[in-house]
């Protein structure tokens, strides 16, 4: 009771705060609109038993994702509400797409069926009686079974690292920075020099 | 099976080198800095082309390793050859251009490389989660590429517009996979392709998650209708770039999305045979027209790939090994003329700053009659006026639609040949018969021109050994159907 | 039907929250009932010392921020992989070892190229 009670709760907030995500006039409002939604679908997720992923969406995804947004959109320099009055001439036609899409789902959903051998054919059960948790049966899979999408998932990483700074890292000019090295190593006769100064002819 | 052994490993050599050698040159790059751009472009060809030796040397039997999500057999080795291959020409005629435009920056020739990364694993991905992967490698990379010149608005444009449709494309390609999975139990080719023998009449929520995989594919090669990226990015990126884009992705996603369709899907052929299609017919008509009414020679490029990825797809809608067969021939012509095209495109420029109208060609015939004449033969080799190889491409591609009883689309590609040839004669016509304008900058790297070179020379010699590359595509396609 | 018994253990996290929300709807609720409320277009207006508000709030942020947020995002990531690896590692074995040790590896060498190139660096 609890949990369906639970979950009408997640859901109902979820696509409530998905719904102030495009509506919310100010940009900040939608950002913090969105970490609302995350937090209720890493609920959602802790109700399927998905706590791994549940974890990971707060942390990542509100840790990190989210801040990003909030940087993207006070870096941008648009006046929200003048890219908003074009938007507004597009809405007919995205509710009919959106509502052909919604049309697909429940015709889909009525009518989903498993292929009769889909059951066996799941790669990693984990039984039902299993003391397992989750992370510990990804675990298992992710480092061994899973070998190679794991380190091609290492190489997108490291190619989103060189792209993000090839694309936004510059280098700066005239900048002065401090050398400790440099500094510790200079000596008096580096800096100073004493000259004789015979009188009336200046330095 | 869970250890790491030699033949675990033995399969993706090829790959793993490529790798390791991205890897290092990433650090040598760092520490050598800017100025070992030229350096690094060239390391990373020489990667390739070990790369190539490497898979030359294994055995093309089919062998599936890293637990059956990877896939070495004929089909995948001679399509990864080609890719490799394509991999090479493109870094080496990008390397002077670089210095050209001031974008020499090192990470370009390593970004290359792990997007050729992406594009091997994906063809030879046995599994959609590592299907995606490859994708997503490959894409990355390339939309990093496509905005490499960063202070241009054009290349910013280009870059975000690809990047903004291809994570769209990446997103449809999970949730049909999600869809896959929902029907089968099964993200594997071949646990899927077992089901879907199994059980002929298709449940309508796998056919909508096979299109939502095939409309990502056809995002990827550029197929009418979710072809409207490509002139943009074309125009907006790099000319180098335009050229990688054009020599090399889409030989790796038209070979992926053969091995998509005539490995799992191939029992409900009959069902992606109408998408295709349509996609190809859609393809050759917009751009046969689309192309009419360009003037810069990259938009029209991106045009005539669109309309070649069109008759590639004649060839995959056939549904039989002579399809793929031709499919797989018609995309290593198409590769090669493009970059005999593309290195004729880089060598346009006037002062130090590039060309890229059409006009600029005027009275190219006078000013330096030898580019003149080796463009004019790729122009008429991609129009498929014989003797040239683009012709023979074109024939086997209609022989197989009309052998699986296409008659229709046969005669639409014929059609849509006339009117594209309208397009590509138009610029030797531009060539020969206008007046002559200032002449281009005659300093052309070696490079370009061997790789011109080649190019002509296989376009023109095709005739006179068709039978040699004919057999190997089609003996690569048959390995797609005796699994 | 998965069992749903591990699900109490979130329970408290559960009042919690219902707490927690409960709460902070009343305050806001009993301030808005209970509070004169008398607003005019001055008080409603930004207050800057006194002065006219200068421009609007929002200022552009410098993308060096970006650039920050973002390698931090995929250290975070790396991290993430991390948890299942290590409460499994006893199961795994050497293969699962290096495994992690290579992807480590991948994400070491990105590590030495940002460095190197002076990402990290404010300057």
């Amino acid at each position: 009771m609890i949990t369906s009670l639970a979950f009408y709760l997640f859901a109902s907030i979820l696509v409530l705060s998905a719904l102030m995500v495009i509506t919310a006039r100010n940009p900040v409002h939608s950002v913090l609109f969105l970490i609302l939604g995350f937090f209720n679908a890493a609920g959602l997720f802790v109700l399927l038993g998905a706590e791994f992923i549940a974890m990971i969406l707060v942390i990542v995804y509100v840790g990190a994702v989210a801040v990003l947004f909030l940087f993207v959109v006070m870096m941008l320099d648009i006046s929200f509400s003048d890219l908003r009055k074009g938007a507004m001439q597009y809405v007919p036609m995205g509710l009919v797409i959106g509502a052909v899409l919604l049309l697909e789902f429940f015709t889909l959903f009525g009518a989903w069926q498993f292929a009769p051998e889909a059951m066996g054919q799941v790669s990693a059960p984990i039984a039902a009686d299993s003391e397992l948790t989750n992370t510990e049966a990804l675990g298992q899979l992710v480092y061994t079974k899973y070998f190679l999408p794991f380190q091609l998932a290492g190489l997108i990483l490291l190619v989103a690292m060189i792209g993000a700074i090839v694309l936004t890292h510059r280098q700066r000019s005239g900048v002065y920075k401090q050398r400790v090295a440099e500094q510790f190593a200079r000596k008096r006769e580096d800096a100073m020099e004493v000259r004789k100064v015979s009188s009336g002819s200046g330095a | 099976m869970s250890s790491l052994s030699l033949a675990y490993l033995m399969p993706a050599l090829p790959e793993i080198f490529m790798a390791l050698s991205g890897l290092g040159l990433l650090v040598v790059g760092v520490f050598l800095g800017n100025g070992g751009t030229r350096t690094i472009s060239w390391s990373v060809a020489v990667s390739f082309a070990v790369a190539a030796l490497l898979l030359l040397g294994l055995d093309w039997d089919r062998i599936e390793t890293f637990n059956g999500m990877f896939v070495l057999d004929r089909f995948t080795g001679f399509m990864k050859l080609f890719v490799l291959v394509g991999l090479i020409t493109s870094v080496m005629i990008s390397v002077r251009f670089l210095y050209q435009v001031q974008i020499a920056r090192f990470e370009y020739p390593v970004l290359m490389l792990f997007a050729g990364l992406g594009m091997m694993i994906m063809i030879s991905a046995n599994n959609m989660l590592v299907l995606y992967m490859g994708l997503e490698l490959q894409s990355l990379a390339l939309y990093v590429l496509a905005a490499f010149r960063r202070d241009q608005n054009r290349a910013a444009e280009a870059g975000i517009k690809y990047f903004i449709l291809g994570a769209l494309a990446s997103g449809m390609l999970l949730f049909g996979t999600s869809m896959i999975y929902g029907y089968t139990g099964s993200i594997d080719f071949d646990v899927i392709g077992q089901t879907l023998a199994n059980n002929p009449v298709a449940d309508t929520g796998l056919i909508v998650g096979l299109v939502f995989v095939l409309v990502s594919m056809a995002f990827k090669v550029s197929a009418v209708p979710f072809h409207m990226w490509t002139p943009d990015v074309y125009e907006g990126a790099p000319t180098s770039v335009t050229a990688f884009f054009a020599i090399v992705p889409k030989l790796a996603a038209m070979a992926i999305l053969v091995r998509v369709l005539y490995g799992p899907f191939m029992s409900i052929s009959a069902d992606w045979q109408q998408i295709i299609w349509f996609m190809a017919a859609a393809s050759l008509i917009v751009s046969s027209f689309a192309g009419l009414a360009q003037k810069n020679i990259k938009r029209l490029m991106a045009y005539s790939s669109i309309g070649n990825m069109g008759y590639a797809l004649i060839g995959v809608a056939a549904g039989t090994q002579v399809g793929v067969g031709a499919v797989v021939l018609y995309m290593i012509i198409y590769m090669i003329m493009t970059a005999g095209v593309f290195s004729v495109i880089l060598m346009m420029r006037r002062n130090g700053i590039g060309a890229e109208d059409i006009e600029d060609l005027s009275g190219l015939s006078t000013n330096s009659p030898l580019l003149a004449a080796a463009l004019a033969i790729l122009l008429f080799s991609m129009a498929g006026i014989p003797p040239m190889a683009g012709f023979f491409g074109k024939l086997l591609i209609f022989n197989a639609a009309v052998s699986a009883g296409m008659f229709n689309l046969a005669v639409l590609g014929v059609l849509a040949s006339v009117v594209a040839a309208f397009y590509y004669l138009r610029i030797i016509k531009v060539m020969y018969f206008d007046e002559a304008v200032d002449p281009f900058d005659q300093q052309i790297a070696f490079s370009k021109r061997a790789v011109l070179l080649l190019s002509v020379l296989f376009i023109t010699l095709f005739i006179l050994k068709p039978d040699a590359l004919i057999a190997t595509s089609m003996s690569a396609a048959a390995a797609l159907f005796t699994g | 039907m998965a069992s749903t018994e591990f699900l109490s253990e979130y329970l408290p996290i559960l009042i919690f929250l219902i707490i927690a929300s409960g709460l902070s709807v009343a305050m806001i609720a009993a301030s808005f009932l209970a509070g004169k409320q008398n607003p005019d277009k001055e008080k409603l207006a930004a207050y800057e010392c006194g002065f006219d508000a200068f421009d609007d709030a929002r200022n552009k942020f410098d993308v060096r921020f970006y650039l920050v947020a973002i390698l931090f995002i995929i250290f975070d990531l790396e991290i993430a992989f991390l948890f299942p690896w290590a409460i499994s590692l006893g199961s795994i074995g050497m293969f699962g070892f290096w495994s992690m040790a290579f992807f480590l590896g991948i994400l070491t060498i990105g590590f030495i190229y940002e460095w190197k190139k002076g990402a990290l660096e404010w300057e």
